[in-house]
C-alpha cells in the first residue's frame, strides 16, 4: 500500500443557508479545495461523495453523477461514487479515497461531504434522521434520535457518578471552541445555565445538549504522498484508516453506553499508526449529543469509562487541556450537515497540523484523529493524521 | 407506511411473536431469521415470548413525531425480556414512575397513525407489572 496524504482543503460556512442550493454547497467547498492544492480540476482522478438523505432532503438521488456533472467533470468521465453510511457518510467518503490512492488505482482523489437539510420541514429532517437507526423496532415504536441518546445518557448516569453539570460543559466547551470558528454555525459562547434551563427534548438530554440541523459541504483533496510536494509544501499524512461497524438498533448493544464500534475502531486506528492515545494533540469526536462526547472520548482511550465527566468540567478537554476535543466547535456548535461532517472533522485537523487553525490553534500539533459515528454507533469511522 | 409493510408485521407486533434458534436456544426479540452465532448451522423457529421484562434504560420523549398517537410526553424504554433479548417500546405509566430495573409486562395498544385517512398501527407497549 502507498503512503496517501492530504494535499488541500475546502468547506464552505455552516448554517441554514436558505440563498445555497446542495449544488452551491458542494461547487464551493470543492473549487475552495482545488484553490488551496493549487490544482486545476483536471488532474482530478475519481471522487467520493460523504451523503446521507438527499432523496429526503431534496428528492435527488444519483449524487456521484449530479456532483461530478457540476463540477465540471462530466465531459471527462471520471468515477464519482457516493457514500452513505448515516452520519458516518463524510468519514466513510474519506476512507474510500484514501483506499483508492492507497491501493494504487488511483492518484489525485476527491473526498467530500455534502448535506443540504433545511429545504424541507423540520419534522420531515427529523423523521429523515430517525432512519439512521432501525425504523422497524425504533422508529416505528416512537424512538427519536434525542431519545436513543437519552437512553445512552440515563443508563451512563445511573452507571457512573457523572452530574447534569458536567454532562452540560460539553455545549459550553464546544460552544467556547465554535466562537473561534469563523465556519461555525453558532459562534456565540454560552454558559451552563443556557444548557440547563433549555428545553427538555428527551430525559435528561435539553435542546443545548443537541447538535443542530445544518447545510454546508467540505471537500478534501489526496494524492500518493510521494506526489505531495508537487502540489503542497505543507502535505498531511493519513497516518490511518479504520471503520467498524455494531448492531444497527441500540436494543441489541453489549453496553448501551459504550459504543464497541468506537473501541474496535479506535484501536484498529491506533496499531496502524503504531501510535497510542498519549501522542494525538486533538481530536474531533462526533458529539450529535452532548453525551456521546463523553461515550467517545472514553471509547477511544482518552480517559477511563466513567471519568469524562468530571475530566471535561476539569477543561481536560477544552483548548490547552490535556486533549482538546472539538476545536471547531464539534457538531454541537460548528454544525452537523450529516454527510459532510466527517470531511469538515478533516478540515478542521488539517487547519490545526498546518497551524492555521487561528484563535483555536493548538500550540506545536503534529498529530490529530478525527471520529465520525452513523446512528447509535452501528457505524463509526477513525482517522488520524500527521504533520510531516 | 405502505399497509403491506405493516400488515406483514403483524404477529409480531400484536403478540411478540419473534424467533429461537433450536442450536444454540438463544432467543430474539425483533425477530431475526439467521442466527448470527450459529450462522449456518443455525435453525431458527417461532416463539411467543411471555411479555415480561425489566426496564434497561429508558427516556422521557418530550418533542415527538406527528405520527404517535400520544404525542409527549410518554416514555421510552430499552426492555430486557426474561427470555434474553432487548427490545424498544413504550411503557404506558405516569412518566415520574419509570425507573431502571422496573418490572413491566406486555399490553396490546395503538401506537401511531398515518394522518387522518392513513392506517392506524397497533402493536406492543407495556405497563408496570
Amino acid at each position: 500500500m502507498r503512503d496517501v496524504a492530504v494535499i488541500g482543503v475546502g468547506c464552505t460556512t455552516f448554517g441554514e443557508k436558505w440563498h445555497s442550493s446542495f449544488r452551491d454547497l458542494f461547487v464551493e467547498a470543492g473549487a475552495l479545495a482545488l484553490e488551496d492544492a493549487q490544482l486545476s480540476g483536471e488532474k482530478i482522478d475519481a471522487m467520493y461523495v460523504g451523503n446521507m438523505s438527499a432523496g429526503r432532503f431534496i428528492e435527488q438521488e444519483h449524487i456521484g453523477a449530479l456532483i461530478a456533472d457540476y463540477a465540471g467533470m462530466a465531459t471527462r468521465h471520471i468515477p464519482s461514487t457516493r457514500v452513505e453510511a448515516a452520519c458516518a457518510s463524510g468519514g466513510l467518503a474519506f476512507r474510500q479515497a484514501v483506499i483508492a490512492v492507497a491501493s494504487g488505482m488511483e492518484d489525485i482523489v476527491v473526498a467530500a461531504g455534502v448535506e443540504k437539510m433545511t429545504d424541507v420541514e423540520p419534522g420531515a429532517t427529523t423523521d429523515a434522521l430517525t432512519g439512521a437507526a432501525d425504523r422497524e423496532w425504533e422508529g416505528f415504536v416512537g424512538a427519536t434520535f434525542p431519545g436513543l441518546y437519552a437512553m445512552i445518557a440515563k443508563d451512563y448516569m445511573h452507571k457512573y457518578a457523572m452530574t447534569r453539570e458536567q454532562l452540560a460543559q460539553v455545549a459550553v466547551k464546544n460552544h467556547y471552541n465554535g466562537a473561534r470558528n469563523p465556519i461555525a454555525q453558532y459562534q456565540q459562547e454560552i454558559t451552563l445555565d443556557t444548557v440547563l434551563k433549555s428545553t427538555m427534548v428527551a430525559d435528561p438530554l435539553r435542546l443545548f445538549d443537541c447538535s443542530p440541523i445544518t447545510d454546508g459541504a467540505a471537500a478534501v483533496i489526496l494524492a500518493p504522498l510521494d506526489r505531495a510536494r508537487e502540489f503542497t509544501d505543507t502535505p498531511i499524512r493519513v497516518l490511518a484508516t479504520a471503520q467498524a461497524s455494531d448492531s444497527i438498533a441500540l436494543h441489541d448493544r453489549r453496553d448501551i453506553s459504550t459504543l464497541d464500534a468506537t473501541v474496535a475502531a479506535g484501536q484498529r486506528a491506533f496499531k496502524m499508526a503504531k501510535l497510542t492515545h498519549k501522542e494525538i494533540n486533538m481530536v474531533e469526536v462526533h458529539d450529535c449529543f452532548s453525551i456521546a462526547e463523553i461515550c467517545a472520548i472514553e471509547d477511544l482511550g482518552f480517559c477511563k469509562k466513567g471519568t469524562a465527566g468530571k475530566f471535561t468540567a476539569d477543561g481536560e478537554t477544552a483548548l490547552g487541556g490535556k486533549i482538546p476535543v472539538n476545536t471547531s466547535g464539534g457538531l454541537k456548535a460548528c454544525g452537523h450537515p450529516v454527510g459532510a461532517t466527517g470531511i469538515k472533522q478533516v478540515y478542521e485537523i488539517i487547519q490545526q497540523l498546518r497551524g492555521e487553525a487561528g484563535k483555536r490553534q493548538i500550540d506545536g500539533a503534529k498529530i490529530g484523529m478525527t471520529h465520525n459515528v452513523g446512528g447509535t454507533g452501528a457505524t463509526v469511522a477513525v482517522h488520524i493524521l500527521g504533520r510531516i | 407506511m405502505t399497509v403491506a409493510r405493516f400488515w406483514r408485521k403483524i404477529p409480531q407486533r400484536y403478540n411478540l411473536i419473534g424467533t429461537k434458534c433450536q442450536t444454540c436456544h438463544r432467543h430474539f426479540f425483533p425477530p431475526r431469521t439467521f442466527c448470527p452465532d450459529c450462522r449456518r448451522e443455525g435453525k431458527i423457529v417461532d416463539h411467543k415470548f411471555i411479555g415480561k421484562g425489566t426496564i434497561v434504560t429508558f427516556t422521557i420523549i418530550q418533542t415527538a413525531p406527528d405520527q404517535f398517537t400520544s404525542r409527549g410526553p410518554y416514555v421510552l424504554a430499552i426492555i430486557r425480556l426474561d427470555e434474553g433479548p432487548q427490545m424498544t417500546s413504550q411503557v404506558v405509566c405516569d412518566p415520574s414512575e419509570a425507573k431502571i430495573g422496573m418490572r413491566v409486562k406486555s399490553i396490546f395498544r395503538r401506537i401511531a397513525t398515518d394522518g387522518e385517512s392513513g392506517i392506524i398501527h397497533y402493536g406492543t407497549k407495556f405497563m408496570p407489572e
